[in-house]
């Protein structure tokens, strides 16, 4: 298209809006926090983070809400990641809700509804005010609705029909005791942006990303892995098959892909072919119905 | 390399804008097989013969209950050339703050007229606020051309009316391109059935704009963001380092130039460009980079680094156009905050200086401004910003007003006669 050397890429583009957003951010709140699951968006942003303030180390801690149904391998990269930048962990623990009886497990053993509360009161026990959400517009259709920087109530709640209108770069974060705002530095990417950015600027994810050998069963058309959460019912047979993982949620409801992708560069020709959205081909909680995320977005949830 | 584009689509209710983002997405193939699936299966429920694409776009339960979009929905979609990003806004007349927002941050406005119909007054007020927010490219689609049988003459009437009302308005440059959404002729590519049209598709147009303006030829702009300064926390090599962090405004900064600081006036020179990848010798807008000073001077959030070669001058009382964006009236009288870059200050209302009438295109006299209004106010500021005339520098001219008490984001404001620019014509 162009070989001005003064024009940006695109992914520079979108990185350099990703930066300012942080900073943003850190300058004008008193207590942020980025959500860290050890997922491909969060490790992304969380190296957007790392950018913002070189040489300065990232001055906010990190927030997992663990379902207690991750995948061992991404908990041993989110501690390693902490690990290696310093970072302050915090962990909000769904687990704990269930076992003290805060929260009841559903019956179809999902856990991704069951992370609002958790996330909500540590927000509320830590007093962030502000809190870095992965979330990107293209997964979703509620999704393509929301703002960079997004008003929550004293309840955690989303209001669609009455968000601030977002002009020009301008960010408006105010917000009065109680509320929140949660902010999304990397809205404006692709899942394959995502990728290409991996790919550039080489960070390394869980190896759950890429193909690798795995006991599955397939249910309502997803491939589960075979394992203490999530067990073949009658009629569901298991087969060892190559696969990886395009998103990296609660075991019991995350699916695989097969796929013959091992490196960052099969995984970006195979995302740029793909003909199934991510959320689509992975999770059975968005399944459920046409307005599955925007009701549990409306109640909390990230 | 794959370059950037921001768009915002806006049009009248039922002139086919869900439809042809809808093509654009489905015919560059950015729509996936279970969103596709989706769409059949809801249109086919609600008795329709083929997929209604505009079903795509409308992403909220109260949206897909009532059959209209209510809220700007942002999409993606790519070619070889360059990713889109798409600002969808809503049609109905009291959305028009969506057209506002979705305008502030586009490269190019794509309108949508239908042939049959023509000119609508919902029409001129998008070219208006298209006009009013200096969009670089405005973009007319005249619409549902296969229910006039892809007629000439009929196109050629519409055609000149926008071009007409475009003129009036103070915008040159409006492409106008004849397309049926529906059927999918001159979307993404030409369509042997309009032989006298030899322009481009909608999409090939999207992809040959030249986004913005070139950095070398603006003025450095560079509001800081905060300071970078590590102290103890980055080892022994870096407990001096001293930078500012800011995207750049508009602009180019290379090493060695010299700097004035506002609101201070203080010079220096640009001893160093950080960023995490290493030193530049020279870095444009829109760059988020750290500038290094070569010499010790207080700055800090809010304040602007400028080129000494060009240096705006500050100022307390700023004129302004404003689109009001809520229901609480604005009146002479009313305190509220500036937001500017990256400083917000306190802000009284001194005047309010009259509305435009985006119909007849001219200022009339008004004390008051409502939802959706667009005016004139004068602005008193508790202290000074270097407001620069947005008909000059979208960057810096913009800012917004914010209700002090609880926080909402009460109008998009620009320095300056934007308004006058817009209407005097």
């Amino acid at each position: 298209m162009t070989n001005d050397p003064r024009r940006l890429s695109h992914l520079e583009w979108l990185e350099s809006e990703s930066i300012h957003i942080i900073r943003e951010v850190v300058a004008e709140f008193e207590r942020p926090v980025l959500l860290f699951s050890g997922g491909k968006d969060s490790v992304v942003m969380l190296h957007l983070a790392v950018k913002a303030f070189w040489p300065m180390p990232v001055p906010f801690p990190v927030l997992h809400v663990d379902t207690g149904h991750n995948f061992p391998e991404v908990l041993a990269f989110r501690d390693a990641t902490v690990e290696r930048l310093g970072l302050r962990l915090e962990v909000a623990s769904v687990q704990d809700y269930i076992d003290d009886g805060r929260l009841r497990e559903r019956a179809d053993g999902t856990r991704n509804p069951l992370q609002t509360q958790p996330l909500l009161d540590a927000i509320e026990g830590h007093r962030f005010d502000a809190v870095f959400g992965g979330g990107r517009r293209d997964e979703e259709k509620a999704r393509a609705k929301e703002r960079i920087f997004s008003l929550r109530d004293e309840f955690g709640q989303w209001d669609p029909r009455n968000q601030r209108p977002e002009l020009w770069n301008l960010y408006n974060g105010r917000h009065t005791p109680g509320q929140h705002v949660r902010v999304f530095p990397i809205s404006n990417w692709t899942e394959l942006d995502v990728w290409q950015y991996i790919g550039a600027e080489k960070i390394e994810l869980p190896s759950l990303y890429y193909a690798h050998d795995r006991e599955v069963f397939e249910r309502d058309g997803m491939l589960l892995s075979v394992g203490e959460f999530a067990q073949p019912k009658d009629g569901e047979t298991v087969h060892t098959r190559t696969v990886r993982y395009r998103t990296v949620g609660d075991m019991s409801c995350t699916g695989a892909v097969d796929s013959p992708a091992v490196t960052v560069q099969d995984v970006i020709a195979e995302v740029a072919a793909t003909r199934v959205t991510e959320r689509g081909a992975t999770r059975a909680d968005d399944r459920i119905s046409e307005a599955a995320m925007e009701d549990r977005k409306k109640e909390g949830y990230f | 390399m794959s370059t950037l584009l921001r768009l915002a689509t806006a049009g009248s209710v039922d002139d086919g804008k869900s439809t042809l983002v809808g093509r654009l997405l489905y015919d560059s193939k950015s729509v996936l097989a279970d969103q596709f699936d989706a769409v059949e299966r809801v249109s086919k429920d609600r008795g329709l013969e083929q997929a209604d694409l505009a079903l795509l776009t409308d992403g909220l339960r109260s949206e897909r209950e009532q059959g209209i979009t209510i809220d700007v929905a942002y999409r993606y979609f790519a070619t070889a050339e360059r990713s889109f990003i798409l600002a969808d806004c809503p049609g109905h007349v009291q959305y028009t703050r969506n057209t506002v927002t979705g305008a502030s941050t586009a490269d190019v406005v794509v309108l949508l007229v239908d042939v049959r119909k023509g000119l609508q007054e919902q029409t001129r007020r998008h070219l208006a606020v298209s006009s009013l927010l200096r969009v670089p490219h405005v973009i007319v689609v005249v619409n549902k051309i296969d229910l006039v049988d892809y007629d000439q003459a009929t196109y050629d009437r519409v055609a000149s009316e926008v071009q007409a009302s475009a003129t009036a308005l103070g915008l040159s440059d409006v492409i106008t391109i004849p397309v049926s959404a529906l059927v999918g002729d001159n979307v993404v590519d030409r369509s042997d059935r309009t032989p006298w049209y030899d322009g481009p598709s909608v999409l090939e147009t999207l992809e040959t704009l030249s986004p913005v303006g070139e950095p070398q030829s603006e003025p450095l702009r560079f509001p800081v963001q905060l300071v970078i300064r590590p102290q103890q926390a980055a080892g022994d090599r870096f407990r001096d380092y001293r930078g500012y962090a800011g995207q750049i405004a508009s602009g180019l900064v290379r090493v060695g130039d010299p700097v004035t600081v506002l609101p201070s006036g203080r010079t220096s020179t640009v001893a160093g460009i950080d960023t995490a990848d290493g030193e530049l010798q020279e870095a444009f807008a829109p760059q988020s980079v750290t500038l290094r000073l070569a010499d010790d001077v207080d700055i800090s959030r809010g304040d602007q680094i400028v080129t000494s070669r060009s240096v705006p001058a500050t100022t307390q009382d700023v004129d302004g156009t404003v689109a009001w964006l809520s229901e609480r009236e604005l009146r002479a009288g009313t305190k509220v905050l500036l937001k500017h870059g990256t400083t917000t200050v306190q802000a009284l209302v001194k005047q309010v200086g009259g509305q435009l009438d985006l119909d007849e295109a001219r200022l009339r006299p008004a004390d008051s401004l409502g939802l959706n209004d667009i005016g004139h106010v004068t602005l008193r500021l508790a202290s000074p910003i270097a407001a620069e005339e947005y008909l000059h520098s979208r960057a810096t001219g913009a800012f917004l007003l914010i209700d002090a008490h609880d926080g909402a984001t009460l109008a998009a404001g620009m320095v300056g006669d934007a308004l006058l620019a817009t209407a005097a014509v």
